[in-house]
């Protein structure tokens, strides 16, 4: 059961930098505009 | 709206940002899908000296930056006017940043209890399942440590909105539910954190972090639908702010109505709205104030005289000194709205409150006797105290917390479906309980824009014709008419005679819209009209080589009220119409409705009697209305409703604004209403029956940690898919 010493911590970490995904997308104003972010991805402007 | 033709002042609504930058938020009409993102993101950036356009599709709101001198802020609305976008300026209220700001830091609080309840729940199925089987107590006090070690940060974090509003309850001695669940949540940790060190079978991390992030749903589902309803209000509030012609010197400049001051002098043209209140000082007039005093007959207007915002000015072009800044006024307006919509908590929230009041207390001695009842049995102190808190783990209002939150977002958004838009957070469970409806006539039962009532009396060759012709007037009666024009292009040479008519070549022979004496058509008082219509009716005259129209111009009903009126009746409800119209314009409309109880003639303070004495009588009272007149009103009601069309004032008082031509949202706002509110009551109920099941459980000392997550998770999911319910269609 050693094993467990460092897959706990080594789960949480992942946990954790999941967690400060979140914390950045949300920082970062990824949630302000959920529906237009649906929609943005379909436009070509970038190809032009 | 704002026109974009003469010079236009926008500079009120640009704020720097910055680096020599402006910056404008703008509410834009008629968003239809993802291809409008880029066409309008595109027609702004192409102007010189933008620096950013950002359209957030949520909230149907632009965002734009541009260098300052660069251009001015009208020349952004024209480029978008060009692309076929409507656009109108706003300046975003200081509360709705506040409220963005707030909404972040749950989502956070949310996340955090979110990560830590997966994490936490993880290790302590591990423990369950070990507890039945073969897990060594090292193992076990590993996994208590790790979970203790996530579950301490999480809920210093995650549940700082609860421990500072019972701070604050307890500051100012009162008990919120905010207090029971701060008390359980530190005990709870406190204790498992003792009984970790003792190497205990048992410990309720997980309960405690569980507990607040379901608390913690609830609180942001009930955050987001008052921040969409504001956002919407807010939009709103844009589309209406109108602009006004203000003289600067002898010069006449086209400023947003929010930036008008008491004492400028305002042009106001034939066919618009006044914009604020002033007294004239020039010019002579007729003006419509239906929807100021719901009078359909236009009054005439000299110098001396005060007029009202909202009123349509006629026939001549009228100077107006402001007296009271119509634009502060508005946005004061729109402010204590808003202010409303936000603090109004609901009632059954309140309730819940004044619940928490006895179930606070209750709680706390329910688990004061289990500490006492399991000493004086002589159980040992240990035992005793953990089976005490157990008792507060289990009676904290997880499901309480999500009951009534649940079915508000559902049903506001049932409601919006339904062209309804919540100004109150309450109103849901007011409008659930009215037993009368009391409607205003004018803008309300029928169109707030009159029409033409004649049409099927007419030669429908000649009527086309006097509607294109009329498209070239902007007289409010030539505007109704132009409504019924199928080619929508003006004829090339048509001329207005201001004050009388329009005239132009129609296949190279003169027509003539207007007046009956500018027609040469000798009035005739038996001229076709149908019966049993509503108000005043104003006739247009159209002649060409001998052939004329008379065309009857009113009210008329919206085209669904006398079904909603028959479907109302038959589900109980008393409707009533109190006018301030005339009694000839009011019965016909009454008797066309099959309302049998009506009064015309009344003035502000008498619509307030009639609903104070309907109130007094055991009535609970349902108003609907658009007039200023109504406003007071609206606010005395019960409940009440306005539709999009009505003055600003009386939609500020009104509880709930419905959109569009048609009354059926009045019948959908109150059957939705009243299954939310029979929702919140069953949502209540299961969390008492719950209560009733795991509190004898919790009190015998037999609520394993298993246990207590098993009921808080299931009780929370029963209220949540029991609230979901209501988004059913409405029968």
């Amino acid at each position: 059961m050693n094993v467990l010493v460092y897959l706990v911590p080594l789960a949480l970490g992942l946990g954790l930098a999941g967690l400060s995904a979140f914390l950045w997308a949300l920082k970062s104003g990824q949630y302000n505009d959920v529906d237009g972010a649906a929609l943005r991805v379909l436009s070509n402007d970038d190809l032009e | 709206m704002i026109s974009v033709t003469d010079t236009l002042d926008l500079s009120l609504y640009a704020r720097p940002v910055g680096n020599g930058t402006l910056g404008m938020e703008l509410a834009v009409e008629d968003i239809a899908c993802g291809g409008c993102i880029v066409r309008i993101e595109n027609a702004v950036k192409s102007l010189p000296g933008v620096t950013a356009a950002r359209l957030n599709f949520t909230n149907r709101r632009l965002h734009v930056a541009w260098t300052e001198g660069s251009l001015t802020p009208a020349q952004i609305l024209q480029a978008l006017e060009a692309s076929g976008y409507h656009a109108h300026p706003f300046v975003p209220l200081r509360a709705e940043q506040e409220e963005a700001a707030e909404a972040r830091r749950l989502t956070r609080c949310l996340a955090v209890a979110g990560f830590a309840a997966m994490n936490i729940m993880l290790l302590s199925v591990s423990v369950w399942s070990g507890n039945v089987t073969d897990i060594t107590p090292e193992t076990r006090d590993f996994f208590h440590w790790a979970s203790a070690l996530i579950a301490l940060p999480a809920a210093a974090y995650a549940g700082r909105p609860f421990f500072t509003a019972a701070w604050r309850a307890l500051q100012s001695r009162r008990l919120s539910m905010e207090v029971p669940i701060s008390l359980g949540v530190i005990l709870a940790l406190g204790m498992s954190l003792v009984e970790t060190a003792n190497h205990a079978e048992h410990a309720y991390f997980d309960s405690a972090i569980m507990l607040l992030f379901f608390l913690l749903v609830g609180r942001t589902l009930d955050h987001a639908m008052r921040r969409k309803t504001r956002a919407i209000a807010g939009n709103l509030a844009a589309l209406r702010a109108d602009t006004a012609h203000r003289f600067i010197g002898v010069e006449l400049v086209s400023v947003p109505v929010a930036a008008l001051k008491p004492d400028d002098r305002l042009l106001i043209k034939p066919g618009e709205r006044v914009p604020a209140d002033g007294v004239v000082v020039g010019g002579v007039s007729e003006v419509d104030e239906s929807l100021i005093t719901g009078e359909t007959a236009s009054r005439m207007i000299s110098p001396g005289a005060t007029i009202y915002a909202g009123s349509l000015n006629y026939s001549g072009a009228l100077t107006v000194k402001v007296t009271a800044a119509g634009g502060a006024a508005l946005i004061d307006e729109i402010e204590n709205l808003l202010e409303k919509a936000a603090n109004a908590k609901s009632r059954t929230m309140r309730l819940a409150d004044r619940a928490s009041r006895i179930y606070a207390p209750v709680v706390h001695l329910t688990a004061a006797l289990t500490l006492a009842g399991w000493l004086i049995a002589g159980a040992n102190v240990h035992d005793a105290v953990v089976t005490a808190i157990a008792v507060l783990i289990i009676t904290c209002p997880c499901a309480l917390a999500l009951a009534i939150p649940a079915v508000q977002v559902v049903a506001s958004g049932a409601l919006f479906r339904a062209n309804v838009i919540l100004n109150a957070g309450d109103a849901i469970e007011r409008l659930a309980e009215i037993d009368t409806i009391v409607f205003d006539k004018t803008g309300t039962l029928t169109l707030p824009e009159p029409c033409v009532v004649n049409a099927a009396m007419l030669d429908p060759d000649l009527l086309q014709k006097a509607a294109r012709l009329a498209l070239s007037s902007r007289h409010p009666l030539a505007v109704a008419l132009s409504r019924e024009a199928a080619v929508r292009s003006p004829f090339a040479d048509a001329f207005e005679e201001p004050g009388q008519g329009v005239r132009a070549l129609i296949d190279s022979v003169e027509a003539r819209l207007g007046s009956a004496e500018f027609c040469n058509v000798a009035h005739s008082p038996d001229a076709p009209t149908p019966a049993g219509r509503s108000a005043a009716v104003s006739y247009i005259y159209f002649s060409q080589c001998g052939r004329t129209l008379s065309i009857a111009i009113s009210q008329k009903l919206r085209p669904d009220a006398v079904e909603v009126i028959t479907a109302l009746t038959r589900h109980g409800f008393d409707t009533r119409m109190l006018s301030g119209d005339r009694d000839e314009a009011v019965e016909p409309v009454a008797r066309a409705l099959g309302i049998t109880r009506w009064q015309g003639r009344l003035k502000p303070a008498d619509k307030i009697s009639c609903i104070e004495a309907l109130k007094a009588s055991g009535r609970r009272v349902l108003m609907v209305g658009d007039g200023l007149n109504d406003a007071p009103a609206l606010a005395a009601a019960v409940a009440s409703l306005s539709p999009i069309s009505a003055a600003d004032v009386t939609q500020a008082h009104a509880d709930t604004v419905f959109l569009g031509e048609r009354l059926t949202p009045v019948l959908d706002s109150v059957l939705i209403s009243r299954r939310a509110r029979a929702l919140m009551k069953e949502n209540l109920w299961l969390a008492v029956i719950y209560n009733a099941v795991a509190v004898p459980i919790a009190i015998a000392g037999a609520v394993t940690p298993l246990i207590a997550a098993l009921a808080m998770s299931g009780s929370s999911l029963l209220v949540t898919l029991n609230a979901l319910r209501v988004g059913r269609r409405v029968q």
